[in-house]
């Protein structure tokens, strides 16, 4: 019953809001899959609570889950802009080109597309530099391995996944120069059984610490019932194995989130442009430690964190040498964001070789 | 106490009758539904139902999303009239739209008015080559068609994945999972300007009336007819069970390649890793919704189409979740298939006599 | 370069087990409902209720048996809507089936909302002291949960149920010819009803087996499409319960297997590969498929195809 009235009252609430007032800008969200699946729609969703939370009555926002990518996301980008709303997220790649054929028949609207690369007049692009956060997982991997196998359970082999797998292989490459990384593909966002036998088929080859490019936390549950480590990602899994997670990459929408519709209430927003955002802005956050990270390492990643976000640090500068050992990055020079964009390869200490 | 008593011939009022009266039920059940989950009933059910068409735009999405799964169920329903079980036009879908797809971006540039008719004969034969192996490993083998083609889904889908992953992956897209953008040539033109329905839509139909006439008035359509009701028979007559397996996956495999084709060539514009949200599978409900007749289907079609469509309205507008739709959706599925009990029998309040 | 060491092959065996268990039981049910002439497509839809109401049973009283009894009652109840269906108002056994699985999707999510990101303790292996310690054979005869056991048992009491149990027989008699079963005197719609509840049940253990054991947690639409695996099982295994046992833990193993040959680094798509396990079974159902007679003397005749008492 605590549940009828919640969901009571909140209808009660949206539809006493739009009686009253006609001046509230409208903000709709698009995600790709249910806010449920308790991973990346998750944390969008979150992003979305917190600007309900911030700006209140001024706006009215509005949510459509589980969107495929294609044509029925054209269909829903649409309807927001036909339906008057001010301001549009795509939460996800697949939304890129739908987003720009709506956002040219409605050039009042501002839409925020995450993720992708193409961008226009009343279109911006943001993604999270998760790599940064990668990178210091990376950092404590490398130290807390005693096989120097390394697991990483991944969804898909796009530039943004590789990105992931190359800055957490940069870090421990950094403090371990003997341990190794092995990815498994799952081919699935969410499959919370696959990812499972994945994290357990890389603890089964050696692999004592795992890291996962996913949306369920099944590869935390895998270490702990292992009783080896883990690194999450998205959100703090820490609740599904205190003992496994060492730390988690977690992004946090919500400051971008709020920023844009401060702009687009003030009617200050702007297109064309493409946010990258990491430690520095508070995009990308690390989950607080488990007990078993030593002071010492703590201490290497907070120092590693500030040079990041002072500027000193970059887990893409040169040299940088791809798994086959030849040289991708002269010393000296530091990888472009345009670079770091389309990544298809592996950097050293990566096994096994990406599929072209 | 209430039962179901046969009627002497099938009800001519009910063939019609029952499904308006199923639409009803389920109109009253959502509004108890909505009701007791604290929204505004009517407004609900206008939402669901009504707004979503209630502008030319909208009717056009709604016949763009009722194509792919009227063209695979019309496919479809030749087979399961045949008692050939064809559950993978999911995967001769994806394979329809791989081969037409592998040569719009192939010939990219070109501007050759024959691309988009080879691509239509290409996504059909594309469909048929996928739907062969069940055929095959069915008549050679007597391998379980419901196994084979289930299976072969799954690998269409992962062959998909690969090829635009690396092979037909953009050049130019930063090494994103997509295929470029196809050429002008290779689109379907537009029925209305401002819109995304297209030619496929009227063959579509044209497909339906044809099916409708080779099921009622051709030799194959009754041979179709005579082996599924008793293949015994069948045997005896001299029609060869063979034949109308090869001839039920032909179909079904080249209709479902087809709508493949249709959406590639038409909303989608690109080969991405995913090109149907389940089309394949629901197509297999709205066979049996249009009691695998065609012109029941169409309508059938259009109600599931419909239905998404709602689903979407009604999240955008009142937040309600998506789950609320799916609780709906199977609903509207239930109260359909249940009223057709109707045409074969009568209900009467009363106790059972005792049959002498 | 880290090879197949005997440690990795018991870790491999232990992963095709825990891989396979919930295909074992969502099969098995099937299996039933299908040799009683049901054909009964919403397994997908069963086990996600199975696995939510296991869940909620499970956070709200912290016992997994509860939860398991619950996650059985749940996907019977639904199923007990589909029986409904198809034995009383005789509607289309495909469609039906398939709309039991949008409907189930929708309420699994809907009870669910509030249990996403809920973590819960799960059952852990029964770690039998002594025994689980002896070499390689300790982990791989005794390092299992509980219900790896019970799935061997299920499949030995089913496949005992069918061949040398009166009920058994019945059961079949009423898969092969309604008709005739119905001419004999037997309950024939009860006996289905019966198949259609016990089929529900165990894909909502199944269901529960992957929201309480395989990996603790709720989320929406946890299965993934291992209902639609345990139906192509059932057809795989010919209807013989031994066989779905073997392909069950056939598809866990190819999995498993080519999740190995992946982080080995071989210079292989991972796209390719996980076609694997669906080629694997295509392959092997050509293999036994080919003596015809024996598979037609196991399909039920009567399948999907609807009873009238009176009629």
């Amino acid at each position: 019953m605590g549940k009828l009235k919640a969901v009571l009252a909140a209808a009660t609430l949206a539809l006493g809001a739009t009686a009253a007032q006609a001046e509230q800008t409208k903000i709709g969200f698009v995600y790709v899959s249910p806010i449920g699946d308790a991973g990346y729609t998750y944390q969008h969703d979150l992003g979305r609570k917190a600007i309900e939370e911030e700006f209140g009555d001024k706006i009215k926002v509005s949510f459509v889950e589980s969107v495929a990518e294609g044509p029925d996301s054209e269909r829903v980008i649409m309807n927001y802009a036909k339906n008057g709303y001010d301001m549009v997220f795509a939460t996800s790649f697949g939304y890129m080109n739908p987003t720009l054929k709506v956002a040219k028949k409605f050039p009042k609207v501002a839409f925020e597309h995450a993720t992708g690369y193409k961008r226009a007049k009343n279109v911006n692009t943001y993604v999270a530099r998760f790599y940064e956060g990668r990178y210091l997982a990376g950092l404590v991997a490398g130290k807390m391995t005693t096989s120097n196998v390394i697991g990483y359970v991944a969804a898909f082999p796009i530039p943004e996944v590789v990105r992931g797998i190359n800055a957490f292989t940069r870090g421990i490459r950094e403090v371990n120069k003997d341990a190794q990384v092995r990815v498994i593909w799952t081919n699935s966002w969410f499959d919370p059984g696959k990812e499972r036998e994945a994290a357990d088929t890389l603890i089964g080859q050696g692999a004592d610490v795992l890291n996962m490019h996913a949306d369920s936390p099944a590869t935390i549950q895998a270490a702990a019932d292992a009783g080896v480590y883990a690194i999450g990602y998205n959100s703090d899994l820490s609740k599904f194995g205190p003992k496994a997670q060492l730390t988690s990459t977690v992004t946090n929408w919500a400051p971008y989130y709020v920023k844009r519709v401060t702009e687009v209430l003030e009617g200050k927003w702007e297109g064309n442009q493409d946010t990258w955002d990491g430690l520095k802005e508070g995009m990308v956050e690390m989950a607080p430690f488990n007990d078993a990270v030593p002071q010492d390492v703590r201490d290497l990643v907070e120092k590693a964190k500030q040079d990041i976000i002072a500027g000193t640090l970059h887990p893409f500068a040169g040299p940088i040498n791809d798994n086959e050992g030849k040289e991708r990055v002269a010393a000296g020079t530091t990888m472009t964001d345009g670079d770091l964009l389309g990544f298809n390869w592996y950097v050293e200490g990566v096994v096994g070789k990406l599929p072209n | 106490m209430i039962r179901f008593e046969p009627r002497l011939a099938p009800s001519r009022v009910m063939v019609y009758g029952a499904p308006i009266l199923a639409v009803c039920f389920t109109l009253v059940a959502g509004a108890m539904l909505f009701s007791a989950l604290g929204y505004d009933p009517l407004n609900s059910l206008y939402l669901f139902f009504i707004q979503p068409i209630s502008d030319s735009y909208g009717l056009t999405e709604l016949f763009l999303k009722a194509t792919p799964l009227t063209l695979c169920a019309v496919g479809l329903a030749v087979g399961f009239r045949g008692n050939v079980w064809n559950i993978g036009a999911e995967g001769q879908l994806t394979m329809g739209a791989i081969v037409s797809g592998a040569i719009a971006v192939t010939w990219y540039d070109s501007t050759s008015m024959f691309l988009l008719p080879i691509m239509i004969i290409a996504g059909v034969l594309g469909g048929m080559a996928w739907a062969a192996i069940p055929a095959f490993l069915k008549t050679r083998f007597h391998a379980n068609e419901i196994l084979t083609s289930l299976m072969l889904t799954y690998v269409a889908t992962l062959f998909l994945g690969y090829l635009v992953n690396g092979p037909l992956r953009n050049p130019e897209g930063f090494n994103f999972p997509e295929s470029r953008m196809f050429g002008d040539a290779a689109l379907l033109p537009l029925l209305f300007d401002e819109s995304r329905l297209h030619i496929g839509a009227l063959i579509t139909l044209f497909v339906v009336l044809l099916g409708w006439f080779i099921m009622s008035r051709t030799l194959i359509g009754f041979q179709v007819k005579v082996v599924g009701l008793t293949p015994l028979a069948a045997n005896y007559a001299g029609f060869n069970p063979k034949k109308v397996i090869w001839m039920s996956l032909m179909l079904g495999g080249g209709l479902a390649g087809l709508a493949g084709m249709f959406e590639v060539a038409g909303p989608i514009g690109q080969l991405q890793p995913v090109i149907s949200p389940g089309y394949g599978f629901t197509a297999i409900i709205v066979a049996f919704l249009g009691r695998l007749h065609p012109i029941g289907i169409l309508l059938a079609g259009t109600l599931v189409a419909l239905s998404y469509l709602g689903g979407e309205t009604v999240q955008m507008e009142l937040s309600l979740p998506l789950a609320v739709t799916g609780v709906f959706q199977g609903m509207l599925l239930f109260f359909l298939l249940a009223c057709d009990v109707l045409i074969n029998y009568r209900v009467v309040l009363g106790f059972k006599r005792k049959a002498a | 370069m880290i090879g197949f060491e005997v440690e990795t092959i018991i870790a491999i065996l232990l992963g095709v087990a825990r891989g396979a268990t919930p295909l074992v039981f969502a099969a098995i049910g099937e299996l039933i409902t299908e040799k009683a002439g049901v054909l009964n497509l919403g397994v997908e839809g069963m086990m996600l209720v199975g696995a939510v109401g296991g869940f909620i049973a499970v956070v709200a009283t912290g016992s997994p048996t509860v939860g398991f009894i619950a996650a059985m009652l749940a996907g019977a109840l639904l199923s007990a809507l589909f029986a409904v269906l198809v034995l009383f108002l005789h509607t289309n056994q495909v469609a039906s089936g398939l709309a039991l699985t949008i409907f189930g999707v929708g309420v699994s999510a809907f009870f669910g909302l509030k249990y996403i990101g809920t973590p819960i303790k799960g059952l852990q292996a029964i770690d039998i002291p002594g025994l689980s310690d002896i070499p390689i054979v300790g982990p791989l005869l005794f390092g299992h949960d509980i219900m790896v056991y019970a799935a061997f048992v299920l499949v030995a009491v089913t496949a005992w149920f069918l061949n040398k149990s009166r009920w058994g027989m019945i059961l079949r008699a009423v898969g092969e010819s309604h008709h005739a079963a119905h001419a004999i005197g037997y309950p024939v719609v009860l006996i289905r009803f019966c198949a259609i509840l016990f089929g529900g049940a165990m894909c909502g253990l199944a269901g529960a087996y992957i929201s309480l054991i395989y990996t603790p947690m709720w989320a929406e639409n946890m299965t993934a499409g291992r209902g639609w695996i345990a139906l192509a099982l059932v057809v795989f295994a010919t209807w013989k319960p031994g066989r779905a046992l073997i392909g069950a833990y056939l598809f866990g193993g190819v999995t498993i297997l080519q999740l190995n040959v992946q982080s080995l680094g071989l210079d292989v798509s991972g796209h390719l590969m996980n076609m694997l396990p669906y080629i694997a079974t295509i392959l092997v159902l050509v293999l036994i498929s080919r003596d015809e007679t024996k598979i037609r003397l196991n399909a039920p005749a009567c399948l999907g195809k609807p009873f009238r008492a009176d009629g």
